[in-house]
């Protein structure tokens, strides 16, 4: 039996500072031995422990896509100990990946229908593997319309600038992306997510929507969907909170009986109206 | 006048209190579910003052509830309770005119260890105070102890056992103290030299399982944030290595000296029996004996750690 | 399973059969207060105690416990590559064992090994090479509510062998076969003596009068309970201290640190409390259980809802009544579980 807690070796590939904040950083790491890369087999919206010894560890969600090959890609924000010291570390340096751990989006449950993804901040993170994930040619003809509904404040706090500006042109997919005031230079949509949401108007009709990002965003972003006729178990979010074990044990982040780390991150709003608001 | 009617008088002015809208909550004690643990208890109504007791058994620091507390309120207080509601007000943690003391003489509170400890292996059922005497009862006895053999420590050594304050004083004044030699506590480790003062430190705290009951049963650790919480930077350990603990304990200890009255809250809490007296009463003493000073004494009064005077002591500055 | 009998007068002999194979620890008395030792002859264990102040958890679980360690060597890249910590080496047994603590050890099985991926080979690991030989209640304490949180005082789950006293002998309830292998030796008992146990454990159950009730926070949704109006009244008197974590024998929450000295550094993991405010907190400063309610909430929700929702009806408390003596402010869990269910 493998000891779960032990964190799969591997190698800063590459670093990127995403934003102009400079608090969010792209990693991409390598595994550093074969057999690990092939055991490492996730989905869009599952999580790993990034591990950096003497430091500790922190979840994050995998931001890479399982069809863009076995480097994985994360971006973290700068907030704690580990993430600090993880911003300094530079392309070369040895860390450890811990996963992956969570569920992910109920991707192949939901062949046939449409997808409405809707992103706040960096939360984008899981949403880019997603997106990723459903273009990807072995999966892009499984799905009815995709439709990317993207916010940040301002233009240089978008992530992924590239990729989103790709899916745009490519016709696979109606993206709509958008910053918090005007700004200039800025030629795309203005306006806060949930406002950008209800001129987008997704059809509920055998759809599903995938919403990530903060509190006051999908405080804001639900009622709308609701204006729309979208039901509860339609509505799929992706929590967060304090973790350390990752499997569904040490006790911190569940939310009522579910456990973030083993029985999320990915919960319908069916579900979360079941449970106490403890994320 | 006996505990029995002491609890009366205190049910009674907390009814008026609530009764007359005096007051929103009456904090007192009520009878424990299980032999000697009366519990903090909260009356709104004056129903609820029905529950409140008054018994050898109050071992909690009903201070603590006080801090930062909104709203008008009452405090049952013996002596060391009303010295750190003083204290309290003194730091700008309680204000004085929100604050109702409903003063009580201490008979001296009882070591629910040391009652075990007479009855090895025994299950005690019941304990019944009639005036100082204790009547035990167990599965098949039922024995009568005396209180002052089995009360706690600081209680021996109390000096104040009359509230400092009270807006109304239940039973009267009764004796100041139960005539221990409070500098007596620390006299043990002034005979020790730094590295057995260090054993002697390491074997009186090694039970410890950091469930930081002392701290939070406490009326001085009212900090937002514990240094052993904070995270960034790390000031403590989170383990059970002696490094850690004695960590967490030597730091606590400071932070309280020349502001400690002595209740003993923090023995009376410690699921492990760890005797925190033995340091904080070493640093009290040393404070005593540097400036003077007797903590949550008179309204106004500065702790020594927290002023600077020109003329200070300091030659323990080395 | 069968039923053997140990002779009182044999009990060292059995002991130093144990010991052949296994260090034995067993409650005895340590500085005055009823703890686990290390035991070396039957004289060491104590036979007439209630139950130990601290839960026998920390066998499976200490409260600090080392998971990994690496060199803190900069830019070796070896250096920063988890080794994990070796299994226990020598296998060990656990003598008289309370019903109630070795139940607490099938829960927390089901909750540190679940699949593939929440597979925690710490606990595993120690759990396989321990014996657990239990020693059943014939006198419950006060504090005692076993029976109503799927125990008892005879209860038999979590443990490979089952002592009963029956005064000059102990009646051995044969388990398992691990338990089976360490009773081998045993004589087997006589129809008599089982029917004796059987009695010793009809009267034993008997004793238990302070219960809890849980029908109706089996059938209440989680949002009725966690919505009630008595947790207002529960919080007020605590102190959100440990003290109840600690000493529980189900609580299991943990926190996960890395410590550094020179050159090498361990990642350590230490028992952790729901009820710190810490325990939740995220790095922006947001705290999903950031009130003192909320936390005495989860603890009690974790138990008594959380857990038989995930775990097939199982709970996590065994009524051991530890809480109940150790808890600073007097919180009963038993009157807190009857207000749930109310």
């Amino acid at each position: 039996m493998r000891n779960t807690y032990i964190p799969y070796p591997v190698r800063i590939k590459q670093t990127r500072v995403e934003t102009e904040d400079k608090q969010l950083k792209s990693f991409l790491f390598e595994f550093m031995r074969d057999e690990d890369a092939e055991a490492f087999k996730y989905m869009p919206g599952q999580f790993a422990e990034l591990s950096v010894s003497g430091y500790g560890e922190i979840p994050i969600g995998i931001a890479s896509s399982p069809t863009e090959g076995k480097d994985l890609l994360f971006t973290v924000n700068k907030v704690g100990a580990v993430s600090t010291r993880l911003h300094n570390m530079k392309a070369g340096d040895v860390m450890g990946v811990r996963g992956p751990l969570g569920n992910s989006y109920p991707l192949k449950a939901n062949e046939g229908k449409n997808i409405v993804i809707v992103a706040g901040g960096f939360a984008v993170t899981t949403l880019r593997s997603t997106m990723n994930w459903l273009l990807h040619p072995d999966n892009r003809a499984k799905y009815g319309d995709i439709t990317f509904i993207y916010g940040a404040r301002t233009p240089g706090m978008l992530l992924y600038t590239e990729e989103w500006t790709a899916w745009q042109k490519s016709g696979q997919a109606k993206v709509c992306v958008t910053i918090d005031r005007e700004a200039p230079g800025w030629s795309g949509l203005v306006g806060f997510v949930p406002t950008v949401t209800e001129q987008t108007a997704p059809n509920p009709d055998n759809a599903i929507a995938l919403i990530c990002g903060p509190p006051i965003m999908i405080k804001f972003t639900q009622p709308v969907f609701d204006k729309l006729g979208w039901k509860s178990d339609q509505i799929i979010m992706s929590l967060e909170n304090r973790m350390k074990c990752g499997i569904g044990i040490c006790g911190r982040c569940n939310v009522g009986p579910e456990y973030v780390c083993k029985d999320g991150p990915v919960f319908t709003k069916t579900q979360l109206d079941r449970l106490p608001r403890e994320y | 006048m006996d505990n029995a009617a002491i609890a009366k008088g205190i049910r009674e002015a907390a009814k008026k209190l609530l009764g007359e809208g005096k007051v929103d909550v009456v904090i007192g004690y009520a009878k424990g579910t299980v032999p000697m643990r009366d519990y903090p208890y909260f009356a709104y109504t004056p129903e609820e003052a029905e529950n409140l007791t008054w018994s050898g058994f109050c071992c909690n620091n009903l201070a603590l509830y006080a801090i930062r507390r909104p709203g008008r309120m009452a405090v049952v207080a013996q002596g060391c309770v009303s010295r750190n509601l003083v204290g309290l007000v003194n730091e700008n943690q309680v204000k004085r005119e929100n604050l109702y003391v409903i003063g009580v003489n201490s008979p001296g509170m009882v070591d629910r260890r040391k009652v075990q400890a007479l009855f090895p292996g025994q299950t005690i059922t019941e304990v019944e105070e009639v005036g100082d005497e204790l009547i035990v009862k167990g599965v098949g006895f039922a024995e009568k102890v005396a209180r002052k053999k089995v009360m706690r420590q600081n209680c021996y050594t109390c000096v104040q056992r009359n509230p400092v304050i009270s807006d109304e004083l239940i039973g009267g004044e009764g004796p100041a103290s139960h005539g221990g030699n409070l500098d007596k506590v620390a006299a043990p480790w002034e005979k020790l030299g730094s590295s057995e003062r260090w054993a002697e430190f390491q074997e009186s705290f090694k039970d410890c399982i950091r469930c930081y009951a002392c701290r939070d049963a406490c009326p001085l650790c009212y900090c937002h944030v514990c240094f052993v919480d904070e995270s960034q930077p790390q000031w403590c350990g989170k383990t059970q290595d002696e490094a850690d603990v004695a960590t967490f304990h030597l730091l606590r200890a400071f932070h309280c000296a020349g502001r400690c009255t002595d209740c003993g809250a923090c023995e009376s809490a410690c699921p492990a029996g760890i005797k925190m007296r033995r340091l904080t009463m070493k640093i009290e003493k040393d404070i005593r004996d540097l400036y003077g000073y007797q903590p949550g004494m008179a309204i106004g009064a500065q702790p020594p750690m927290t002023l600077f005077k020109p003329n200070d002591p300091q030659d323990f500055i080395k | 399973m069968s039923s053997k009998i140990l002779s009182k007068d044999k009990l060292d002999a059995f002991l130093q059969g144990l010991k052949g194979a296994r260090d034995v620890f067993a409650p005895a008395m340590v500085e005055g207060k009823v703890g686990w030792a290390a035991v070396e002859q039957a004289s060491d264990m104590l036979t007439e105690f209630s139950n130990t102040e601290m839960s026998p958890k920390d066998f499976f679980f200490p409260q600090t416990e080392c998971m990994m360690r690496f060199k803190n060597a900069s830019g070796d890249p070896e250096g920063m590559i988890m080794m994990a910590e070796p299994a226990l080496a020598r296998p060990r047994a656990l003598m008289n064992i309370r019903p109630c603590d070795a139940k607490a050890f099938q829960v927390l099985d089901l909750i540190f090994v679940q699949d593939e991926m929440t597979n925690d080979l710490y606990w595993r690991d120690k759990r396989e090479r321990t014996a657990c030989i239990g020693l059943a209640c014939n006198d419950p304490c006060p504090t005692c509510f076993c029976t109503s949180v799927n125990c008892g005082p005879h209860h038999e789950a979590g443990l490979d062998l089952l002592l009963v006293d029956l005064g000059d002998k102990y009646l051995v309830k044969v388990l398992n076969d691990k338990g089976a292998e360490l009773a081998k030796d045993l004589p087997a008992a006589a129809a008599g003596d089982e029917a004796k146990a059987a009695e010793l454990k009809i009267a034993a159950e008997a004793k238990i009068t302070g219960g809890v009730s849980m029908d109706q926070v089996k059938s209440r949704e989680v949002m009725e309970l966690y919505e009630a109006g008595h947790w207002d009244r529960v919080q007020e008197s605590c102190l959100n201290c440990g003290t109840c974590t600690f000493c529980c024998p189900t609580c299991h929450c943990f926190d996960i640190q890395d410590e550094v000295q020179g050159e090498s550094g361990r990642r350590v993991r230490n028992w952790d409390t729901c009820m710190s405010w810490l325990f939740t907190m995220h790095g922006t400063g947001h705290n999903p259980r950031g009130t003192k309610k909320d936390r005495v909430r989860q603890r009690f929700m974790h138990k008594f809802k959380y857990i038989p929702v995930k775990r097939g009806g199982e709970i996590g408390c065994v009524g051991c009544g530890r809480c109940v003596q150790l808890c600073p402010v007097n919180i009963d869990v038993r009157r807190v579980v009857n207000d749930m269910n109310a």
